[in-house]
């Protein structure tokens, strides 16, 4: 294993910036900036799912006993233990471990694949359940309000797919990240880069649990 | 005149090498970048113009006979997308406060070159998306893209347009978030918090207004394209959907990102009227907390847009009440620059004619919208002329006026060279007295009840709109002759040297154009923002 200096004063400094102690701060600094935006846009749709939540409680309670409970269940638990594993790579980075790192990344990797497996697995469920209300495809639901549990299911995929689509995004830069680990060019510049990637994958873990609070667990 | 010619022109700067295609479209200096932008939104600007263009020839006679009704919806529609997203919204933070945010913070560049690279992309993107929607027929929404009528109804469209605009959302999301990280981590030594200039200040706020609102209109377009595309319906009725959440999203972006557009007109006034009074601006802390609050109330009075549409008494009041708010620190700063002309040996350059129509159109635009904030009287106005009217001398009146403002006087650093003296004044007195004689008539229109978005109307309005579509024709001229001048003046402009206007602040100290990286050494500021001196010469 290369043993390396832990990444403080090394790795090169952008034109613009002084020192790389101030590029830290500022990639940090961006990175925080770009999760409040993300934080907005999810926001729009948390706030109307809720507003609808609260006109139409017992139709959407009802429609959400639809869902399936234990698959989302198991997705949370790999969506959090992805956490863990990715604050460990960070640490590892850090402390130059470079194939724990490694494998700590790949782990990431591999439980956010499942997680996006057994998210298409249930969205297929829906389809064949007929509870797909996507381009114009028949929806036939048995409960007592059609209607307003086709609202449910139309925000069930707006924000399920809203959250697939950022966990793909985290797939292609846990891939890129890996590779760099892998290759292990210029540690401290991989330790910079996998804490921030680590805020954002933190940050769709977290949205995650708020989108399964709202669809899932607010049942009859 | 002030203008003191200093016939040096650097031997290095950063238009001086690197003219290739890979020089411009690759180049991640800050100074290029304005650039870029400052050409693509022009060319937007002269394409909303010549929709307006037809709009007010349409609207030269009662009975609709230029265009058809049709047509007239795709006329407006387009005029309020390319207007507010390609070019209010980038248009000084995205051209002025590109090339000078750094400068002014005493930086080499912004924190994230290539992002903002890449936000140019990301705009010319949703321009290419918003061109597609015009050969494809037009979009005929209006700009708002109200359900359920766009969703459900609208055959024009309104895919390629609604693309178009949540594409161009994260560019300026992009420039917001370099801008605000660059203003906290980059700042000079010395230069702190209360030394800044007021247009950083007024970009900072803007930035916070881009990061935090835009998001929400990415969310509500995202929502109205898969209901479109996929038969998604979060708005439809039909299915206990409701169409007035859009209007809350919409607007939730939407009021806020008027403050996009008039904070940093503000802060170009600012830098302008301290200048050619020859003092420091008024009550400098009074004004950085009148942008900041400005920006933190705009957030909350969304609901004023909805006074009609359905929303509760009470949201209404409240909505109401904070609406008034905001008036206090746009009075706050219309006073200020008063005060600061107040006793001043003024100088009438071309840049300060602007900022003063600024401050008397702002202030009228601001006034006519405390009536608009009264429900009782919004009720009897609501979607007439008076709310055309009211806007764009907010949007035209204020931003507009100051872009140009700002574009005059820094004109000389981004270029190195000054333009016609003579043909800027009549430029910058064309453009007061021709908007004037556009839009004054409307509030007229609007208060006697004609409704805005017709494409006829009772020959009783006739006279008011003649005079409106006359005034066009001059605010068009006062348009056009920038174009010329400031063109001309590229190649046979006078050398302008490092400070024509003698003015203070980090980007004076330079040659103009700058170097490459802004400044041959990190400069040290040891003084507040604006220390003219009064008494010299």
């Amino acid at each position: 294993m290369p043993t390396t200096p832990p990444p403080t004063e090394s790795g090169r400094v952008a034109d613009q910036f002084d020192d790389i102690d101030q590029q830290r701060e500022a990639n940090l600094f961006g990175m925080w900036l770009f999760l409040a935006t993300e934080l907005l846009l999810f926001g729009g749709v948390f706030a109307g799912f809720v507003v609808f939540r609260v006109i139409h409680g017992e139709a959407f309670a009802e429609a959400a006993g639809h869902l399936d409970l234990a698959l989302g269940t198991l997705n949370t638990a790999l969506l959090l233990t992805s956490g863990l594993t990715m604050a460990l790579a960070e640490q590892l980075v850090n402390a130059a471990r470079r194939r724990a790192a490694l494998a700590m990344l790949l782990a990431t990797l591999a439980l956010g694949a499942a997680f996006l497996a057994i998210k298409a697995y249930e969205w297929h469920h829906e389809y064949m359940e007929r509870l797909m209300p996507v381009l114009g495809l028949p929806f036939e639901y048995p409960g007592k309000h059609p209607q307003q549990a086709e609202l449910f299911f139309n925000f069930y995929f707006a924000l399920t797919g809203l959250h697939a689509f950022h966990m793909l995004v985290g797939l292609c830069i846990l891939g890129v990240l890996a590779i760099l680990t892998w290759r292990w060019r210029d540690p401290p510049r991989i330790a910079r880069q996998v804490q921030i990637s680590g805020l954002y994958w933190a940050f769709v873990d977290v949205l995650w649990v708020v989108v399964f609070t709202l669809l899932y667990l607010l049942r009859l | 005149m002030s203008v003191s010619t200093d016939p040096r022109w650097p031997s290095e700067h950063y238009l001086k090498e690197d003219w290739g295609l890979r020089g411009w479209l690759l180049t991640t200096d800050h100074k290029r970048i304005a650039w870029l932008y400052l050409v693509s939104i022009t060319a937007f600007f002269f394409l909303g113009g010549l929709a307006a263009l037809l709009i007010r020839l349409e609207l030269i006679t009662p009975p609709g006979d230029l265009v058809s009704a049709d047509t007239y919806n795709r006329l407006f529609s387009l005029h309020g997308i390319v207007m507010v997203w390609f070019f209010l919204i980038p248009s000084i933070p995205a051209t002025l406060g590109n090339f000078l945010l750094p400068m002014m913070l005493g930086a080499r560049d912004l924190a994230f070159p290539r992002l903002n690279l890449l936000s140019w992309y990301v705009y010319t993107l949703g321009g290419l998306f918003t061109l597609a929607a015009v050969i494809g027929g037009g979009v005929d929404t209006g700009w708002t893209f109200y359900t359920p009528y766009s969703t459900l109804f609208s055959n024009s469209a309104v895919i390629a347009a609604v693309m178009g605009v949540f594409i161009v959302g994260f560019s300026s999301i992009l420039t917001g978030l370099n801008f605000i990280v660059t203003t906290h981590k980059m700042r000079a030594p010395g230069l702190t918090w209360f030394r800044l200039p007021l247009f950083v200040w007024a970009n900072y706020a803007t930035s916070l207004i881009m990061v935090l609102a835009t998001p929400v209109l990415s969310c509500v377009l995202m929502l109205i394209s898969v209901e479109r595309l996929f038969g998604i319906g979060i708005f439809d009725p039909a299915l206990g959907g409701d169409p007035l959440l859009f209007q809350h999203l919409f607007w939730f972006y939407s009021h806020p990102a008027v403050y996009i557009m008039i904070l940093p007109g503000m802060g170009v006034v600012s830098e302008i009227i301290a200048c050619f009074s020859r003092k420091p601006v008024f009550g400098y802390q009074g004004m950085v907390i009148s942008i900041m609050s400005i920006a933190v109330f705009g957030f909350v009075v969304w609901g004023h847009h909805m006074f009609v549409a359905g929303q509760s008494l009470y949201a209404g009041l409240m909505f109401s009440f904070f609406t008034f708010l905001v008036a206090l620190p746009s009075a706050i700063k219309a006073f200020n620059w008063t005060a600061t002309l107040y006793k001043a040996r003024i100088i009438f350059s071309a840049p300060m004619i602007y900022a003063l129509s600024f401050v008397g159109l702002f202030t009228i635009g601001g006034l006519t919208g405390i009536i608009l904030a009264s429900i009782a009287i919004d009720v009897h106005v609501h979607d007439t002329y008076f709310v055309t009217a009211h806007f764009h001398y907010i949007m035209v009146g204020g931003m507009v006026t100051s872009y140009l403002g700002g574009l005059h006087f820094w004109w000389p650093k981004l270029t190195g060279r000054m333009y016609s003296e003579l043909w800027s004044k009549v430029a910058a007195l064309a453009l007061f007295i021709g908007f004037n004689l556009t839009f004054f008539p409307q509030f007229l229109l609007g208060y006697q009840g004609m409704p805005r978005r017709y494409h006829e109307y009772p020959a009783d309005f006739e006279l008011l709109n003649v005079m409106s579509t006359l005034g066009a024709g001059v605010l068009a001229i006062g348009y056009l002759l920038p174009l010329l001048y400031l063109s001309w003046s590229l190649r046979f402009g006078a050398v302008a040297g490092g400070n024509p206007w003698r003015a203070t602040g980090l980007e004076w100290t330079v040659d103009s154009p700058p170097l490459k990286h802004n400044f041959p050494r990190t400069p040290r500021v040891t003084e507040p923002a604006y220390a003219y001196d009064p008494t010299a010469d």
